[in-house]
């Protein structure tokens, strides 16, 4: 016997309320069948909204495509492939096409990528192997915060603070002892103007660096302990556990954010258009002014005079949204075949 | 054995220590881009700011046309944005379970999530500036709009999805139909949740330029009405900052200033938020 | 099982057969729930048990996988019948869960977010019936002068009989209730099996449960079930006392489950 065995003494018999009515089970609902067909129609309704807007979200995607291919037609038209390939952007005589923007663009994001990897990885290391425990989370905060600072603001500080200092302090240095080197030597050959490729793509860098760093961490974290303990366990040092057990645990994820990151400087407006220069010369110095996609649009658009320049501006649009989407997609395909291989495991 | 160990100590040591050094890189960079920002943008600071207009080159001026132009495009995006992002975000949330429509929708939301807003800034050019044959406020909401949406369908689906389904569930038995239990209780559920997400589109639009460029672009005097070219803060920044004119740089690096501060002050509001909602639960 | 057992049927459960997805979870089970009296099921976990009730109330509804064939009748009709409306179903087939659920509103609103489905009340007549259902359900005097706070302020037992008080409120004819104790402290479990025994005055009760000591307390009728099959139906001393399958016997003497 146990004390749940007698009756708990209830401080009012719930029957016995005086002052209520005794509201017997005499079914008073009042279920009418035009009220139970109305609530039918109201889910129904409910529901057909929600899919409608979840179909308009697909929609905006295929009606960007269309409305941008639509745009760029008379250019396509004119230039065919041979957009991609040429490397003139002549308004006057309107000869255009692609070739410096798309380079630019390229040659931009991966400068970022490069920079911005390693740092990223540095980052997310020290964030979830090395940093004390009350550092982590001021100091995953600060990250986060660049990511949140208006691309805007990296332009202008880039134009008027970063780009003299590079100029006065970096670029004459790099024209001394890198300039003569072979094979690399040529990319950094030209005069110090602190404006150009290079300039552009470290502030990207600095730009993406939160992005990967971010995704780089969360999924260091995902890494079961015990894998890691395990690890430590027959000896290894903190860099053999995150070299040879974490990163390649999380390759997909990993792999995953550093094309987010990608995406991310390929689209880049605002910072690159202030200090990338403007020029449509392809030019082997990375030290050089040169173009890319998303500032030539920021910079020419609404300026644009004639159909077919602003066709071919359009084109130069569509150019950036296919890339972008192909980097994207491969990203989201690589962190689901993340999550797959997650739910395998466990 | 003992060589060996030493150089994997050494391989250890100095590569932790880079790490080190990486982490002092990225704080080297927000140090030095926010010190700069407050240096110029204090200093440009000033009461004018906010009861004069954007002047002429080489005059003194203010924002305060830029500031009512954003704030009009921002409301108006996310009166825009959010009933569709919501939307969107339920049907994912409770009605995707079957079929290619949900799955596929989540894949191209999430590449809209980061797609180039200067792209965004050229289909409303396409779909909406072209057909009205010139430069509008409306424009620039609905660019910022398209920007909203997808952080709107992430956020809800996310927070619907840590709703229980026993409250579903315990909703539906008392005999609620299916759109009063989402209605009702789940959207109820996750309302702060849901709030962090809005807050966080607000703050991914206060500070975009590229959208706005075609399609609001700029207007230097009063206005409120949105069918007319109208002035916000990030493209006012832009053309001053890119101009030569010292008077106008100031300006910028005081609009800069607040555009900063207005982005990070949300932030900050709905990390709070959220917390609170996860402490709540 | 023979007719005698039960005079007056409230529920009849003829040859169903319970689907999730691929996996055969019910397998041609037969019963009669007796009206005004307190069923329970027990068995050991993954039996059936929880499954066969929410079939009751067809909560398996909100799930596309999940399917059953056969007929449950209520009061003659067959609810598994496609013509049944879901809705109208749970309005008079009540459900209390296994951890408390209240919605995140006041406790006033979840007492009368029920009622408000189906009935237009006034003012003073909600009043009333939040009162009714919370002084039935045993927490009027603990809730009484906070009714507007919220739900989850309460501690779990209460948060149960507010779920019980919910469920009441929409005056259903059947309650079903899900391990309703099993996240509870002994002294709120003894306070919702008192309740039931009240409740049983006027509600047909299905209880589900995995401690046999409650299903013996509490319930006047007993399933034993076992791999998705009833194994054994009858009155719950019987089954407790003199059961008549070794399956029965073995579990509640505890030497498999």
């Amino acid at each position: 016997m146990t004390a749940f065995d007698q009756p708990v003494q209830l401080e009012e018999g719930p029957v016995t309320a005086p002052s209520l009515p005794q509201t017997r089970i005499v079914m008073s609902k009042h279920l009418s069948d035009a009220q139970l067909k109305r609530q039918h129609w109201l889910d129904l309704l409910f529901r057909n909204t929600t899919l409608f807007f979840a179909f308009l979200v697909l929609a905006l995607l295929a009606g960007i495509l269309i409305s941008l291919f639509v745009g760029a037609y008379p250019a396509i038209q004119a230039f065919g492939l041979k957009f991609l390939v040429s490397d003139s952007w002549n308004p006057v005589t309107e000869e255009f096409g692609a070739l410096v923007p798309i380079v630019g663009t390229l040659v931009t994001s991966f400068i970022a990528l490069l920079i911005g990897i390693p740092v990223s990885f540095g980052i997310a290391l020290f964030l979830t192997e090395l940093s004390p425990r009350w550092l982590k989370r001021p100091l995953g905060t600060a990250i986060e915060l660049l990511a949140g600072i208006p691309s805007i603001i990296y332009g202008m500080w880039g134009l008027f603070v970063f780009a003299p200092v590079f100029a006065d302090h970096v670029e004459p240095w790099l024209n001394d002892h890198v300039g003569p080197l072979p094979v690399i030597g040529g990319l950094f050959i030209g005069p110090p103007m602190g404006i150009g490729v290079l300039t552009a793509g470290i502030i990207l860098s600095i730009m993406v660096i939160p992005f990967i760093a971010s995704v780089m961490r969360d999924v260091f974290e995902i890494v079961p302990a015990v894998l890691k303990e395990s690890a430590y366990g027959v000896g290894c040092t903190t860099w053999e556990v995150v070299w040879n057990i974490v990163l390649p645990y999380t390759k997909a994820g990993v792999i995953g954010g550093v094309m987010l990151g990608f995406g991310r400087a390929l689209g880049e407006t605002m910072a690159v258009t202030f200090v990338i220069g403007n020029a449509y010369e392809l030019q082997k110095s990375l030290l050089m002014p040169g173009n890319s996609i998303a500032s030539a649009l920021a910079n020419e658009f609404t300026e644009a005079v004639g159909d077919l320049y602003t066709s071919a501006l359009i084109e130069l649009g569509l150019i950036l949204f296919v890339i972008t989407f192909i980097v994207l997609a491969l990203s989201k395909i690589l962190l689901m075949q993340l999550r797959k291989s997650e739910g395998r495991q466990s | 054995m003992l060589p060996i160990y030493a150089q994997r100590r050494l391989v250890n040591g100095f590569n932790l220590a880079i790490s080190l050094l990486t982490m002092g890189f990225g704080l080297f960079w927000l140090a030095w881009i926010l010190f700069t920002l407050f240096k110029y943008g204090f200093s440009g600071l000033s009461l004018e700011l906010f009861t004069q207009m954007t002047p002429p080159p080489g005059s003194a001026g203010g924002l305060l046309n830029a500031i009512a132009g954003s704030l009009a495009m921002t409301l108006a995006a996310v009166a825009i944005g959010t009933p569709v992002g919501i939307m969107a975000g339920t049907y994912l949330a409770e009605f995707g379970g079957r079929g290619w429509l949900a799955p596929t929708t989540r894949f191209i939301n999430d590449i809209l999530l980061s797609a180039p807003s200067i792209v965004i800034g050229l289909f409303i050019y396409e779909i909406y500036v072209v057909k009205v044959g010139h430069f509008a406020g409306w424009g620039g909401a609905l660019a910022l709009a398209l920007i909203v949406i997808p952080v709107v369908v992430r956020t809800t689906e996310d927070m619907l999805r840590l709703v229980p389904n026993s409250l579903r569930e315990a909703a539906a038995a008392l005999g609620a139909p299916r759109w009063k239990v989402i209605t009702l209780v789940t959207w109820r559920a996750s309302k702060a949740g849901m709030m962090t997400g809005i807050l966080l589109a607000v703050a991914r639009i206060s500070g975009e330029t590229a959208p706005l460029l075609f399609t609001a672009l700029n207007n230097q005097f009063w206005s409120a009405d949105m069918n007319q070219p109208m002035a916000n803060l990030p493209v006012v920044v832009f053309q001053f900052a890119m101009s030569p004119y010292e008077d106008w740089h100031k300006l910028a690096w005081a609009g800069a200033l607040l555009i900063t501060l207005g982005v990070l002050g949300l932030n900050i509001v709905a990390r709070v938020l959220f917390r609170h909602k996860m402490q709540a639960d | 099982m023979d007719g005698q057992l039960i005079q007056n049927p409230k529920i009849q459960v003829r040859n169903l057969e319970f689907y999730y997805g691929k996996f055969h979870a019910l397998k041609d089970v037969n019963m009669d729930i007796p009206e005004k009296k307190v069923t329970a099921f027990i068995g050991p976990s993954g039996c059936g048990k929880s499954t066969l009730l929410r079939t009751f109330n067809r909560m398996y509804d909100l799930y596309p996988a999940q399917k059953a064939e056969g007929e449950i009748l209520l009061d003659g009709h067959n609810i598994l019948d496609g013509k049944q409306d879901v809705n109208k179903l749970r309005a008079k087939v009540g459900m209390v869960f296994q951890k408390p659920t209240p919605f995140p509103m006041s406790i006033y609103d979840n007492i009368a977010f029920g009622v408000k489905l189906y009935e237009r009340l006034n003012k003073r007549e909600m009043d009333e019936r939040v009162e009714w259902a919370l002084k039935k359900a045993a927490l009027w005097n603990e809730v009484k002068d906070i009714l507007n706070q919220s739900g989850n302020s309460l501690s779990g037992g209460q948060q149960q009989r507010l779920c019980i008080a919910r469920g009441i409120a929409v005056k259903p004819e059947v309650l079903l209730l899900d391990e309703p104790a099993s996240a509870l402290d002994p002294i709120s479990t003894a306070r919702i099996e008192e309740l039931i025994n009240e409740l049983k005055e006027e509600y047909t009760i299905v209880i589900v449960t995995h401690n046999m000591q409650q299903a013996a307390r509490a319930s006047d009728y007993t399933a034993f079930m076992y791999l998705g099959e009833l194994i054994e139906f009858d009155r719950t001393d019987t089954i407790f006392v003199k059961p008549s399958k070794k399956q029965t016997e073995d579990y509640i003497t505890g030497r498999f489950g």
